[in-house]
């Protein structure tokens, strides 16, 4: 059966088609959500795409932590529902404390877009299991406020913890020790800044990269119905 | 009883009090204006009133002085059964096939860019989408055509990052790739500075939409941000005069506030309520705000439209009727709606968590009426202020300089002549301004939203997909050159129009659409209405010649400080269709062994040139010759081997010559280059000669012999210049000099931030 995965749209998502492709790219059922629907009608992950949620007033995400939808998404990804937050989506799960740490201005405190270059850390968790542990990947950075910043304790947790999922190659935005994404400890909640799907056809992205995510969260569902 | 009662300017007190001084010449109205004001009502115009027509009459929103020559455009456009909307509309629409269709246009956004850099450039993007919503199309893409004085000037500093972060900032927000543009540095630009917007949508044919309010009883709908007292002014008193030499004057209340936010629910909303079939007829509120609305819907349509101010959401007290009137506040559209469905017009705005009022009605009385808490405070006609407007026929002069200008040619100026002063020539023109790498500007936009950007900067052309399905896709450029339509503006807007054109061309896909902005110094001067009427002749013969119509776009009089103007300069936007888009031709070298070939004559052309300009800082001569018929063959040819797939890749020659595009093919491919220059050839002209027409073509192996046969039957002169090559590091010049890639990089790269400070 298709893995039917939801795609959050809150007032100011920018990336929720480009999500929905990817999904359908990679073999999966997108399922459109609305942020002030508490129902998620059953989907078996969820994708918070890119953009800026409520216009990002007061900070990124910060105000979408507090929708109908989350407090569903939040309740789902304790019981162990896959949730993947890019950019925008990354800074939603860091308000809403699903992931630590918090993403803050650009060093250079300028928006920056580029295809940038990544290593997949660790191949442990639901959206990255298809990728060997410190694969290289190509796939494209847009945001003006992605510079992962925590305590040092925390960061000494997460690194010891195999947490950091995805490592600046070539640092865009000054974030700390070059992180580029992390999970939560269950390893089925993935934040990370660049975009997946903006690497998903040979013609358009850079790269084919970022099919290989939703392709991890597609086996790791299957892997968890065959069980 | 309120306040307010008594000072509001109604019909009964101006019938009462005819001899009231009022301020027609502070708004920028001349007395005979006023005069006709008083002859078409009968009786002296309110304070509203007088607003509305000191802002419908204004240079920017009228065309009083570029309409008897923007007539041009409409007799001389070809015919074409694709062109679905044209002049006048908010923008041309224009079909790719039976079910779909494209909308585009460019506009200025100049004067508020300059007073308030990072406003000013994002309401520019903010006013041009909502031009495209307004045809019923989705916008999909935007583009910016930026120039500004020299890079080195302080003032700079504080105008280009401004405007790069407005532009990205909407843009970004909104979410609209932004698929490439010019940027430009010249002194003339300096305190004029140019911002000119390119949007683009589509849509499905049958919800093409239209401004007219038609239906009497129908209910007319605010949608959007509440109005506030910004950007009052904005067109009578920015965009229409020129800024004073002392600069003294702080013009920065009249530029709008930009909310990209409330913008992309615009979008969301409109297009929903598009497709359920709810709007009988749709405006964008922009310069001019609700007067322009109004009047131009209220004229479009059955004639006559009752409105009641007070309802009107306002986000600051104490505004006046003719306040609300003016405010140019961001993000509204006006609606004109059946009364039936104005329920769920209101109930699908509130679902996204935008405003909608209903403020009026459509009535048949041939009047705009509008009411402020029950009394009258407007009772014109709409097509006084709309359509008839007045129109001059402004005095027009050759300037005198002319004649000495053109015997001044660059080619007579003194030239390198050893390779080691050519090699140098080639470094410093990739690190100059105009030619160095504008990353540092693109990389503050996102190319990428939607998925379906092929090619964009730095490309010829923006191509982005339009059907996953079929493949079908368009490309879009945007240039201009005010140096070469300084020294001839007939010439030097046929050449903006040939490189937009080729540009096109150059990724595959056919042109079929222009899109104009025209920007121009004071229209009261007869030598810049010369240049004036001089550009839009050579633009209107030049689409003539073509056979691909003009559209729409924008003039922009007034860049000019005091008596000094900028160069006239025409940006042309050149719309084109792809059947396939995956069989665009990129930029680059393709793969090593592949030959490289120049198409088109190289001829010493190098007056106007950014060689003369960079290293001699000259401006003179006669600009390269256009061949508009060569350019026909030579878009035919290259769609032609789009569709063969026999190129590997495609450059077009202009600023900088064929030494630049080397230079830039090199750096955005991995490979490098083995160029020998055909015998006799003088190596500085035929690397730095601005001759136009010309394409640098990269021809997979086992191809040479086919386009060779198809350009020769197409009477188009191909020449081979050499290979690429994995093993060659940079640019080897054989019999003269080798570049490495890392000299050319340290060169080209880098430098905006690197001269900006940052």
């Amino acid at each position: 059966m298709t893995a039917r995965i939801g795609i959050v749209t809150f007032p100011g998502s920018l990336d929720d088609r480009d999500a929905a492709r990817a999904v359908h790219l990679a073999g999966g059922e997108p399922v459109a959500l609305w942020h002030d629907d508490a129902q998620i009608y059953g989907v078996d992950a969820v994708y918070l795409p890119g953009g800026f949620s409520y216009g990002d007033a007061l900070r990124s995400g910060a105000i979408a932590r507090f929708s109908q939808v989350m407090d569903t998404i939040k309740a789902a990804a304790a019981q162990g529902m896959p949730v993947l937050g890019v950019c925008n989506g990354f800074q939603v799960l860091c308000e809403s404390h699903m992931l630590p740490g918090a993403l803050t201005r650009n060093a250079h405190l300028r928006y920056r877009s580029r295809p940038q270059r990544l290593r997949v850390e660790t191949g442990r968790t639901a959206w990255t299991n298809a990728f060997p542990d410190g694969a290289e990947v190509l796939i494209p950075v847009k945001h003006g406020e992605g510079r992962y910043v925590a305590d040092e304790a925390t960061l000494d947790e997460l690194e010891a913890a195999g947490r950091v999922v995805f490592r600046y190659l070539d640092n865009p935005n000054g974030s700390m020790r070059d992180i580029a994404g992390v999970s939560n400890e269950a390893g089925n909640v993935v934040g990370l800044m660049p975009h997946p799907e903006h690497a998903v056809e040979a013609l358009i992205g850079p790269s084919t990269d970022g099919l290989g995510v939703v392709a991890s969260v597609l086996a790791h569902l299957s892997e968890g119905a065959a069980r | 009883m309120s306040p307010l009662k008594v000072a509001v300017d109604t019909v009964g007190v101006a019938e009462a009090t005819p001899d009231e001084k009022q301020p027609w010449a502070e708004l920028g109205l001349k007395e005979d204006e006023y005069q006709r004001i008083r002859e078409i009502l009968g009786r002296r115009p309110t304070q509203s009133e007088l607003a509305m027509y000191s802002i419908m009459w204004s240079e920017h929103c009228s065309y009083k002085s570029s309409k008897v020559h923007l007539r041009q455009f409409g007799q001389k456009n070809p015919k074409t059964p694709r062109l679905l909307a044209g002049i006048g509309e908010n923008a041309g629409v224009i079909a790719i096939d039976d079910h779909v269709a494209v909308t585009f246009k460019v506009e200025s956004h100049n004067h508020p860019s300059y007073v308030e850099p990072k406003q000013g450039a994002a309401t520019g993007v903010g006013g041009i989408i909502r031009d495209i919503i307004a045809m019923g199309a989705r916008p999909i893409a935007v583009m910016d055509s930026l120039r500004f004085g020299a890079i080195d000037h302080p003032d700079t500093a504080r105008v280009l990052p401004g405007v790069v972060d407005g532009i990205g900032h909407y843009g970004n927000c909104v979410g609209l790739p932004n698929i490439g543009g010019e940027t430009y540095f010249d002194p003339c630009y300096q305190g004029n500075p140019l911002v000119n917007a390119l949007s683009v949508g589509v849509l499905p044919r049958e919800r093409l939409q239209s401004m007219q309010a038609s239906g009497v009883g129908n209910t007319v709908i605010l949608l959007g941000a509440k109005t506030g007292r910004d950007g009052i002014g904005g067109v009578s008193v920015l965009a229409s005069a020129t800024f004073s030499e002392s600069g003294e004057d702080d013009a920065r209340p009249s530029v709008q506030v930009g909310d990209p936010f409330t913008e992309k629910l615009l979008i969301e909303v409109c297009l929903e309520l598009f497709d359920a079939g709810l709007v009988v007829g749709v405006q964008d509120l922009g310069g001019a705000g609700l007067t322009c609305a109004l009047s131009e819907t209220a004229a479009a349509g059955d004639g006559g439209m009752h409105v009641d101010l007070e309802l009107v959401p306002l986000r600051a007290k104490g505004m006046e009727p003719h306040d609300i009137l003016a405010s140019e506040s961001q993000e509204r559209m006006l609606l004109i709606v059946d009364p039936a469905k104005a329920e769920e017009v209101l109930e699908r705005s509130r679902r996204w968590g935008l405003l909608a009022t209903e403020i009026g009605t459509v009535t048949d009385s041939g009047r705009l009426v509008v009411d402020f808490h029950g009394q009258t405070v407007v009772d014109v006609p709409p097509k006084s202020l709309a359509d008839e407007g007045p129109v001059y026929n402004r005095p027009i002069a050759e300037p005198n300089d002319l004649g000495l200008i053109a015997v001044d040619r660059a080619e007579t100026l003194p030239r390198p002549t050893t390779d080691a002063e050519i090699r140098q020539t080639v470094l410093d023109m990739a690190a100059s301004p105009n030619l160095c790498d504008k990353s540092w500007i693109t990389e503050q936009y996102d190319p990428s939203v939607f998925g379906n950007t092929v090619l964009g900067a730095p490309h010829d052309a923006g191509v982005v997909r339009l059907d996953e399905r079929t493949g079908v896709g368009i490309a879009i450029s945007l240039d201009g050159n005010g140096r070469f339509a300084r020294l001839d503006p007939y010439t030097g807007a046929q050449l903006a129009l040939a490189e937009a054109y080729r540009n096109v061309a150059v990724t595959g896909a056919t042109p079929i659409a222009v899109s104009d902005c025209l920007n121009f110094g004071s229209p009261e001067d007869p030598h810049v209405m010369w240049q004036f009427e001089r550009a839009v002749t050579g633009i209107a013969d030049g689409c003539q010649q073509l056979g691909i119509p003009v559209t729409g776009g924008n003039v922009s009089f007034y860049n000019q400080t005091g008596r000094d103007a900028i160069h006239p300069t025409p940006v042309i936007g050149v719309l084109g269709v792809i059947d396939d888009v995956r069989q665009r031709i990129p930029l680059g070298l393709g793969r090593t062994g592949d030959t490289i070939a120049l198409i088109g004559t190289t001829a010493e052309e190098l007056s106007g040139s950014e060689w003369a300009s960079v290293t001699h800082g000259h401006l003179g001569g006669v600009p390269p010759k256009v061949d508009l018929d060569h350019e026909m063959r030579l878009a035919e040819l290259l769609s032609r081997l789009a569709k063969t797939e026999q190129l590997a890749a495609a450059h077009d020659l202009s600023d900088g010559g064929l030494a630049q595009t080397l230079v830039e093919a090199i750096c955005h491919s991995g490979l490098g280059a083995q160029i020998l220059l055909p015998e006799g050839a003088d190596p500085f002209v035929y690397l730095f000669s601005e001759s136009s027409g010309r394409v640098l073509v990269v021809i997979p192996r086992g191809q040479e012999l086919a386009v060779r046969s198809a350009c020769e039957q197409r009477g188009l002169p191909i020449t081979p210049l050499g290979v690429t090559d994995a093993n060659t590091d940079g640019l080897h010049l054989r019999d003269h000099f080798d570049i490495t890639r890392a000299e050319l990089e340290a060169s080209w790269k880098g430098r905006i931030g690197a001269r900006l400070g940052e």
